[in-house]
């Protein structure tokens, strides 16, 4: 899909009001993961407002488009895309993380509708988009699979299970996406368990490896086209990104994976993220 | 005395409802000639994925093809299942009530001479503690094929329990299975053994004995460990008044725990639980290991006596 001008803007603007709705949201709550919502804002808005094939109105449409946020903690920043789209009211974002609500700590496929797939324990996205893929393959529908995934989730060993079935069965219809932030939990990626050469592991697995800008909404549209275009092999999209983007004191920080965001980081967080208006 | 092996009967199933439903599909992770999960992918493979030795991997894959409509049978030995494929089991499978049938092959001591890292002696309370499942233990090649079937009728995960073992029939095929109900193999008034799996063979050997003795004891088989068939284990609470049960499981959360949890709660009588002490086995010869760990008719004799001595001192 050809990326307009006018429809990049109006994307643009779409990821300022997801990252001011996510800080009051999170603040509100007390609770919740902002530096990985921050760091995939682009990518997940960018998949929903222009590259997915999806419909609110009949969410479990068998020919629809698939997404899984493998990396399910950013689940504040898909809520809000759905929302966004019309799949429920945006007032649950108020209730997130709440008692007898519907918006999940981490997604619910069962609770929540949109939600493609139940996420959390990282490292099983890739895995269960295996299977969608395949079956879509096998019942020759149209559809791809997206599955957005962290850098740190690479670690787990279930990812490199996932990518190896992946590219046995050929699968041109599964795109993964990296968010490449380089934090974790507990510190960066270099500092607890180094990811070495990302895009040479991929393409030993037997991947199309694309790299991109992951906070430049026309560089991650046009990786995305070209991804569509890989025949015979699953894609990764190796996306470079900032944890906590959009806010100085986040940026780059471990400490801001999980951590609730008082009254006095809240307002400056939320000027710094008017100034741009 | 005619035999079947467990494995063989599966894989049989496993191709009839093939036949019959194109969502079904079969995934193994390179134990197909043990599962026999080959002989489906020997009949149809277009939709048989051997992935290799990714046992979550395999679940995972099992998830995502159950989302779209697809039924997948997913195979490898049981204790792998547990340990290996449990994250996703837990997390995708149960959480999201995903339609996928868990095959727990050489469960218990019956993969034998592999020693303790492969016998299968925690799947049940696993499998048991996870909202949305169900459990189906077999107990001879005919309940194995009709439980098979019964999987498709029931829309959610089930953990089919299967063995290693040639097991005897008890059933032929006139056997009506209907899941979520125990069936009474003998009657008695005395006390009742509720068995599962291969054990009920030894249940049955028991009464024998037990019979020999003057003691009658009714003899249950507990096919579908969750739900579990609570008005008949009532029933045989208040008729007989004692209950022995028998696993090839730990006496920890298997069979034994599931009907305590049930009569304690409704109707308290003495009980004894019939499994694996608190310990890991070891290589050796199935009947030998069975015959050692406790998992034999002598023992089950010991326990109804034990327990029957309970049931009059607390009367």
């Amino acid at each position: 899909m050809i990326l307009t001008s006018e429809q990049e803007d109006k994307l643009v603007n779409l990821c300022k009001k997801f990252r001011k709705e996510l800080i009051e949201c999170l603040h509100a709550i007390g609770s919740g993961h902002p530096g990985g919502s921050l760091s995939a804002t682009e990518i997940i808005t960018t998949l929903y407002f222009h590259e997915l094939n999806v419909n609110p109105k009949n969410p479990n449409d068998p020919d629809r488009d698939r997404f899984i946020l493998s990396k399910g903690h950013a689940a504040p920043m898909l809520y809000l895309n759905l929302a966004e789209k019309g799949y429920f009211d945006m007032r649950e974002l108020c209730n997130l993380r709440q008692l007898n609500h519907m918006l999940q700590g981490h997604p619910c496929a069962k609770t929540t509708p949109g939600v493609d797939l139940s996420t959390g324990p990282l490292g099983l996205g890739v895995s269960a988009a295996v299977g969608m893929a395949l079956a879509g393959k096998l019942d020759k529908k149209k559809y791809n699979v997206y599955v957005l995934i962290g850098d740190g989730e690479t670690q787990e060993g279930i990812i490199w299970e996932a990518a190896m079935a992946a590219s046995k069965y050929k699968l041109e219809n599964l795109i993964v996406i990296l968010d490449h932030n380089k934090v974790q939990l507990d510190g960066t990626i270099d500092e607890i368990m180094p990811l070495g050469n990302i895009n040479a592991k991929w393409e030993s697995f037997g991947w199309k490896v694309i790299e991109t800008n992951g906070h430049n909404i026309r560089d991650i549209s046009s990786a995305l086209k070209e991804a569509k275009q890989v025949k015979v092999k699953p894609t990764i999209i190796i996306a470079e990104t900032v944890k906590g983007k959009g806010i100085s004191f986040m940026e780059g920080k471990n400490i801001w994976h999980g951590k609730p965001i008082d009254d006095e980081h809240f307002n400056i967080a939320m000027k710094e993220l008017s100034g741009g208006n | 005395m005619k035999t079947k092996q467990i494995r063989q009967a599966y894989g049989e199933a496993l191709v009839r409802i093939g036949e019959k439903d194109k969502r079904i599909i079969v995934l193994d992770s390179d134990v197909s000639n043990s599962t026999k999960s080959c002989l489906f992918g020997e009949k149809f493979p277009e939709r048989f994925f051997n992935v290799g030795i990714s046992e979550a991997n395999m679940a995972g894959m099992a998830a995502g093809f159950a989302t779209t409509g697809k039924i997948p049978f997913i195979n490898t030995f049981a204790n792998f299942m547990v340990l290996r494929a449990g994250d996703p089991i837990h997390s995708l499978i149960a959480y999201t009530n995903l339609n996928v049938k868990i095959a727990g092959a050489y469960s218990g001591l019956s993969d034998s001479y592999d020693g303790a890292s492969h016998h299968s002696l925690i799947d049940i309370a696993f499998m048991r503690a996870l909202p949305n499942m169900s459990i189906i233990s077999v107990s001879d090649p005919v309940e194995t094929e009709k439980s098979v079937k019964a999987c498709l009728d029931i829309d959610g995960p089930i953990y089919l329990r299967l063995s290693r073992a040639e097991m005897p029939y008890i059933y032929d095929n006139s056997y009506n299975f209907e899941f979520g109900k125990g069936n009474i193999l003998v009657d008695g008034s005395d006390l009742t053994i509720i068995a599962t799996g291969y054990m009920v063979h030894k249940a049955l050997e028991a009464a024998k004995l037990l019979k020999n003795e003057g003691i009658n004891a009714r003899v249950v088989n507990i096919h579908t460990i969750k739900p579990i068939d609570t008005e008949l284990l009532l029933k045989c609470a208040k008729e007989t008044g004692t209950i022995v049960t028998v696993e090839e499981h730990s006496i920890f959360g298997g069979l034994g725990a599931a009907v305590a949890e049930v009569i304690v709660r409704n109707y308290p009588v003495p009980m004894e639980i019939v499994g694996i002490e608190d310990v890991f086995c070891e290589s050796g010869g199935y009947e030998e290991l069975l015959n050692k760990y406790g998992l034999c008719a002598e023992n089950i004799v010991a326990k109804s006596k034990l327990v029957l001595s309970r049931k009059y001192v607390e009367k």
